[in-house]
């Protein structure tokens, strides 16, 4: 299983740092949904096979389809890949570059003193994410069913069809 | 070493059954769509147009395949296989009879209902990589119509597991062995099988490819295996969805005299007949009619059919 993890692991790292890099903002989501599907892997390989379900349900199957549909209704193209390009300038990413090495060196310095948990524990069960979430966890999924809400109501204002101008009347006060 | 071979032997019994049946499927749909229209269908080659699946495939298989010079070449490659293969894995947690099934997964609706959601890339992906302006709208309308119906597809499969108590298909169809859930699910039997039609976006909901609007949708472009993968991965999509109304809903092996096996067969047999029934029989609808439908209609009734269902489990104890 130790393999798995690792293996998986590592096509997370590989994909995500591909989706920084590719200019094609569809092939950019292509290896995206691929990095999901690693961490979905991860997850099932550390006895989470319920996270792992939602990770791909979720993540991968729900809300990049939803950045797949708003990018192709775009279809920015040519001019898309123009604007990516100029972003892999050098001098616009290695400020924030070095930031993140300096920041992964301190993650790995912390790491590297602490004994590690093993990597497969015991199989989680839904019941029992189920029970955290309603019993321990209650107000957070309160809130953030709050949020979404809260982005519910945000896009249906949004979205929402305004009425054609009337010609104003002698009736209207 | 025994139990290895035999777990291989059911994964590729499996796998061979089920591309078997979809590619039969093309020949029984068209003399099935032929007899309820009052026509003959193709019956010309072999004894009763049998083997038209044989000349079909030979056909396809030789056709040149062709990839357009303004396609994105890696992703329109990419983009059939993965309705293929996002169907055939879906297959892995069906339960066929005691102890006949590729694997015992504890959240196997969950699976079932990923891989589905992954499906929507396939069709989404092809009608952008096709660069083609028809292709663009039937993907888009793929995209919105099958994320839409996914929601009412997992809501309506949620009563079956409060019933049963469990995500595991096995444990679901060992639970209706006295009563099967079309019963007290009847309304989410009827929410999954059109969730489950618009899924493989079969007619009345084939708005994707409308061949009267958009030319043939997402598959314009698309010519060769590569068309025929879309159009076996349709019949998997077809077989899949019948043998999981038959699981969830009609008690899966759970029959009398005959053997689980052929039970499960008989009843995945019809359900396919309904799906191609439902083809021959409903006019297409709009595609506003067909979101509004969704949302409008179908949530809301869903969700009422998972709150009853709560209530009386929970006032039962």
């Amino acid at each position: 299983m130790n393999a798995v993890f690792y293996i998986s692991s590592l096509v997370a790292v590989i994909a995500t740092a591909l989706v920084v890099t590719r200019v094609n903002v569809v092939h950019a989501l292509l290896y995206l949904i691929v990095s999901l599907l690693a961490v979905a892997l991860i997850f099932f390989v550390l006895g989470a096979p319920f996270v792992a379900a939602l990770e791909v349900l979720i993540y991968a199957g729900a809300i990049m389809v939803l950045f797949v549909f708003v990018i192709m209704m775009l279809n920015l193209g040519a001019r898309g890949e123009r604007r990516q390009k100029a972003l892999l300038n050098p001098s616009i990413w290695i400020g924030p570059g070095i930031l993140a090495i300096v920041l992964l060196g301190e993650l790995v310095y912390v790491l590297i003193g602490q004994e590690l948990p093993p990597t497969s524990g015991s199989e989680v069960s839904p019941k029992q994410v189920s029970l955290a979430l309603f019993g321990p966890y209650a107000l957070g999924v309160e809130l953030a069913s709050v949020l979404l809400l809260a982005g519910l109501v945000g896009a249906y204002h949004l979205g929402r069809r305004v009425a054609p101008p009337r010609a104003p009347s002698k009736e209207d006060p | 070493m025994c139990e290895a071979a035999r777990s291989i032997l059911v994964v590729v019994g499996v796998l061979a059954g089920a591309i078997a049946i979809a590619a039969g499927l093309i020949w029984v749909e068209r003399r099935l769509l032929a007899l309820w229209q009052d026509r003959l269908g193709p019956n010309r080659v072999g004894p009763f147009g049998l083997l038209q699946v044989m000349a079909d495939m030979i056909k396809i298989m030789t056709k040149e395949d062709w990839v357009p010079p303004f396609a994105d070449r890696a992703v329109f490659v990419l983009a059939p296989a993965i309705i293929v293969v996002t169907a055939l894995l879906s297959f892995a947690i069906i339960p066929f009879a005691p102890g006949i099934g590729v694997v015992d997964l504890n959240v196997g609706l969950l699976f079932f209902l990923a891989m589905s959601s992954l499906g929507v890339y396939s069709v989404a992906f092809a009608g952008w990589a096709s660069g083609n302006k028809y292709s663009l709208l039937g993907g888009l309308r793929a995209a919105a119509q099958m994320l839409s119906y996914e929601v009412f597809m997992g809501l309506s499969l949620m009563g079956v597991v409060i019933l049963a108590g469990s995500f595991n298909l096995r444990t679901i169809v060992e639970a209706q062995e006295d009563m099967w859930f079309c019963i007290p699910q009847f309304l989410g039997l009827v929410i999954f099988v059109i969730a489950g039609v618009a899924e493989t976006h079969r007619l009345p909901f084939d708005l994707p490819e409308a061949e009267t609007e958009l030319v043939a949708g997402y598959h314009t472009e698309y010519s060769g295996m590569k068309f025929g993968m879309f159009f076996v991965g349709e019949y998997i999509g077809v077989t899949l969805i019948s043998a999981l109304v038959v699981t969830l809903f009609f008690g899966g092996w759970n029959g009398p005299v005959l053997p689980p096996i052929v039970w499960f067969l008989l009843k995945t047999s019809l359900f396919i007949c309904l799906f191609i029934l439902l083809r021959a029989t409903f006019p297409r609808p709009r595609f506003d009619q067909l979101l509004g439908f969704g949302w409008k209609v179908m949530l809301p009734v869903s969700l009422a059919n998972l709150l009853v269902t709560g209530a009386v489990t929970l006032a039962r104890g």
